[in-house]
């Protein structure tokens, strides 16, 4: 089952992402805590896009795939800007130095890697796709 | 999302409704910004209402640790959903800061 939402580039548009990943993930037999962390993870990777790539430019869209399979769920930020992010390159950073550098980002990318299985970021069709993968318990 | 700010037995007492994310985060940041402007040293964040928060939400409290840490300001968080004490957990932050069952313990 394939289901699909588009929305344009503004941080109040966040919480309808959530409303929509939280209602299609309603139905598989996942936990709070499951459910939680999967929402979390595409909000972080939708934040960053709209804030950091389009700079909240409400002229811009993001669309999101959701894919589920019995016991994989798939999801699909895809994003017009192909300025791109290369995700080979990213390393966590350590959360003591944030702290200490008393930083307020940085930590976003961090969760989506403790989260998801799979995350990579792909050029196609000159769009990129974020790509996050999670096992799920079968029903 | 909304916040109410109490003061309590000087205690000054941070509530916050609804989600914390990118979105929303800056005015849990003023909130926190104000109290230390303010003078108070004793500063406690009731969870109770918190049903959500991204990194942004984590990302505030994480850039005040070292001026609580320098100010000797008593903080802890209360009254969080499991949900929600998740996400502290996944980066370890629950070893940074005091998370505890209640107002009660977190005054202690």
């Amino acid at each position: 089952m394939i289901h699909q939402y588009k929305v344009s580039c503004i941080r109040d548009n966040l919480k309808l992402i959530r409303e929509f990943v939280l209602t299609v993930l309603k139905s598989l037999t996942l936990n709070e805590i499951e459910l939680n962390q999967l929402v979390l993870a595409v909000d972080e990777v939708c934040s960053n896009l709209i804030i950091h790539s389009h700079q909240c430019n409400p002229e811009s869209s993001i669309e999101i795939i959701i894919q589920s399979f019995p016991e994989y769920i798939l999801f699909e930020i895809i994003d017009q800007d192909t300025d791109g992010f290369d995700i080979s390159q990213y390393q966590n950073p350590s959360i003591n130095k944030i702290v200490k550098d008393r930083r307020k980002g940085g930590v976003g990318l961090i969760l989506v890697h403790k989260i998801m299985d799979r995350v990579e970021v792909v050029q196609e069709s000159s769009q990129n796709i974020w790509r996050l993968g999670k096992q799920i318990s079968p029903r | 999302m909304r916040i109410s700010e109490t003061e309590e037995d000087g205690f000054y007492i941070i509530q916050i409704y609804g989600d914390v994310d990118a979105a929303s985060s800056i005015t849990l940041d003023k909130a926190i910004e104000e109290s230390l402007r303010r003078g108070f040293r004793k500063l406690l964040i009731d969870c109770s209402h918190l049903n959500y928060i991204s990194s942004a939400g984590l990302g505030v409290f994480m850039s005040y640790l070292e001026e609580f840490r320098e100010k000797e300001v008593h903080f802890a968080l209360f009254h969080m959903k499991d949900t929600v004490r998740n996400v502290f957990e996944i980066l370890g932050l629950d070893q940074l800061m005091r998370i505890v069952a209640s107002a009660e313990e977190a005054k202690n």
